[in-house]
């Protein structure tokens, strides 16, 4: 079946002759229209443009032009990325209707590299949620068990590419919004270093931890992906100049000598036995193909948390600010006969835009940057997220990866978290310390406890996203997690 | 600090928010909000004097390009996704902001 092989796979055969783009991107639209009453995954499908474009692939092909790296093959956009002509809306009330009016970077050089878009996925709202239960449009359900969360915010992205949908999907990473729905869902999930990716065109959420990446079925196709995501951008000052490997150049198959760091005294309160079973068998298979164990302490990870809530609060209360109902979004209207003046227009307009959870995250951030609050609050946990990340800087010195389980339980029940945010928060253990630190992080799926899918987590140095793509390859060649595919 | 929460807290953060709340809101984020808020102090009790502020990761990086006039989005497209507009003179609508 077209839809199990990977995003390289297809590409080759288009560019071969053996696939048309078009029949690729039928199948792609056909499984999405068949999946999208079950799943949820997808806000909106743009199958005539999608057609269109991969039509125009196939064109270039039989006239002889060289075709990029990703010519023909079906991508799922998160829909809080800006895509030209296309609603964006970031599952959020307050832009139901907003059409973008540019191409996010990520965009342009996916199409630039022959991507063919068919889609907007579903998140939690302005990316703030861990279970996708947070999106206006309705949650998303995991391809394994319809009763359960696929994670999020990216959960769309993760199960488009999980059921088979599509082989890749780009998703955004603020404290494990890639990368836990890719372990709920059972796929690759990868944040890269803060500025490896550009985020022009990503609807801000939390500025200094915000990070676009790809959900893939293998590590060797998010190299593919990242080598087409990464650079630096005119349009983003934080895009870093950094020269950019090739990341296919990582994927040797050999770690023998790479030195693995095992936070065993982190990894402990709360992880569920079959995580921790999963995660000892990963480790097991890393040293099996020649990787070496090391223990490693981050004395700060267990205040990762509320350093990150915040952080990320404080920062999404100021980006918010944007939504008003002047220049885009929703616009609260007077009753008939009546007149709202303009500070009640505001105030309505984003009480009724924004869901629960965008205003308990908004109001906690203005809480913490407000007078008396400030150093106590946001300088302090601005001050601890130094701590963290000399944590890392030491545990760096003497190995080269660090692992830990990606989430502390598989994926949980539809519904069990949604009445206290605290315990919804404490789901991102794991996650949220790689966007402090802005180091890159994947997620590689690492085995099932019940029928449910757990990822391993590995946090690389800055700029090194290569090395966890070597070693996410190399785990994925002597394991099958990574083929098992839920009946959905 | 330590102090509960209080309504009235609420209200103040709603306003500095721009949020009209109802008052069943109020009562769900006073209570939600305390609860991370009291979860949140356990920072206090690492030692950080001393410590340098993290706002950003490459902080330190000099990010410059060359003040050159680049095309921008058209008017057309600026207002398309105004609630309400008026495009001849390429302007947004908003609600009378002086009373009289």
């Amino acid at each position: 079946m077209i839809l199990e092989r990977t995003a390289r796979g297809i590409r080759d055969d288009i560019a071969a002759g053996r696939l048309s783009a078009v029949d690729v991107c039928r199948a792609a639209l056909a499984r999405i229209e068949q999946l999208n009453p079950v799943l949820n995954a997808f806000n909106h499908v743009a199958g005539d443009r999608a057609l269109a474009r991969a039509a125009e692939i196939d064109r270039s092909r039989a006239s002889g032009d060289t075709l990029g790296p990703l010519a023909g093959v079906p991508v799922a956009v998160k829909d809080n990325l800006c895509v030209r002509g296309m609603r964006t809306t970031a599952s959020s009330r307050i832009l139901d209707r907003f059409v973008a009016p540019y191409d996010a970077t990520v965009v342009r050089r996916l199409e630039s590299a022959g991507a063919v878009i068919v889609g907007k996925t579903n998140c939690d709202e302005f990316a703030m949620g861990s279970s996708n239960e947070n999106s206006a449009y309705g949650p998303v359900r995991n391809p394994w068990d319809q009763h359960r969360t696929p994670g999020g915010s990216s959960g769309g992205s993760a199960a488009a590419v999980a059921s088979r949908s599509v082989m890749v999907a780009l998703g955004s990473d603020t404290g494990g919004s890639i990368r836990q729905p890719a372990s709920f869902c059972g796929v690759v999930g990868l944040k890269p270093t803060y500025g490896r990716v550009s985020r022009y065109g990503l609807l801000a959420f939390a500025s200094s931890l915000d990070q676009i990446g790809p959900l893939t079925r293998t590590a060797s196709d998010a190299a593919l992906m990242l080598g087409v995501l990464a650079g630096p951008d005119p349009a983003d000052a934080t895009a870093s100049p950094q020269p950019v490997p090739d990341f296919n150049a990582a994927l040797t198959g050999d770690i023998n000598g790479v030195r693995v760091g095992v936070p065993r005294a982190f990894v402990t309160d709360g992880v569920s036995d079959v995580v921790r079973r999963a995660f000892d068998d990963a480790l097991d298979a890393l040293k099996r193909s020649g990787a070496r164990l090391v223990d490693v302490e981050l004395p700060h990870a267990r205040y990762a948390i509320p350093v990150y809530y915040l952080v990320a609060t404080a920062e999404a209360s100021s980006n918010l600010a944007r939504y008003d109902g002047v220049r885009y979004g929703y616009r609260a209207l007077a009753a008939a006969g009546s007149a709202l003046g303009l500070q009640e227009m505001y105030s309505r307009t984003r009480d009724e835009g924004f869901g629960p959870e965008v205003k308990r995250r908004i109001m906690l951030g203005t809480y913490v940057l407000s007078a008396g609050y400030y150093d106590a609050f946001y300088l302090k946990a601005q001050q601890v997220r130094t701590l963290l990340r000399q944590d890392y800087d030491a545990a760096f010195e003497k190995v080269d990866v660090v692992a830990m389980p990606t989430s502390p339980t598989p994926p949980f029940r539809l519904g069990e978290k949604t009445d206290d945010p605290l315990q919804m928060y404490l789901a991102d253990v794991f996650t949220v310390s790689a966007n402090l630190a802005g180091l890159p992080a994947i997620s590689v799926p690492c085995g099932f406890g019940e029928q449910l899918p757990i990822g391993l987590q590995l946090t690389g140095r800055l700029f090194d996203e290569a090395m966890l793509l070597r070693i996410a390859d190399s785990y994925q060649r002597t394991t099958g997690w990574h083929t098992q595919a839920p009946a959905v | 600090m330590g102090a509960p929460l209080t309504i009235a807290d609420v209200e103040r953060i709603a306003a500095l928010s721009q949020l009209e709340l109802t008052a069943d809101e109020k009562e769900l984020f006073r209570r939600q909000l305390a609860d991370i808020l009291q979860y949140a102090e356990q920072l206090q009790a690492i030692d950080t004097s001393g410590v340098p502020a993290t706002a950003h990761v490459h902080a330190r990086v000099e990010m410059e390009r060359r003040d050159e006039p680049r095309e921008s989005m058209t008017l057309t497209d600026v207002l398309a996704n105004a609630p309400e507009s008026d495009p001849d003179a390429g302007l947004f609508r908003v609600p009378r902001v002086i009373a009289g």
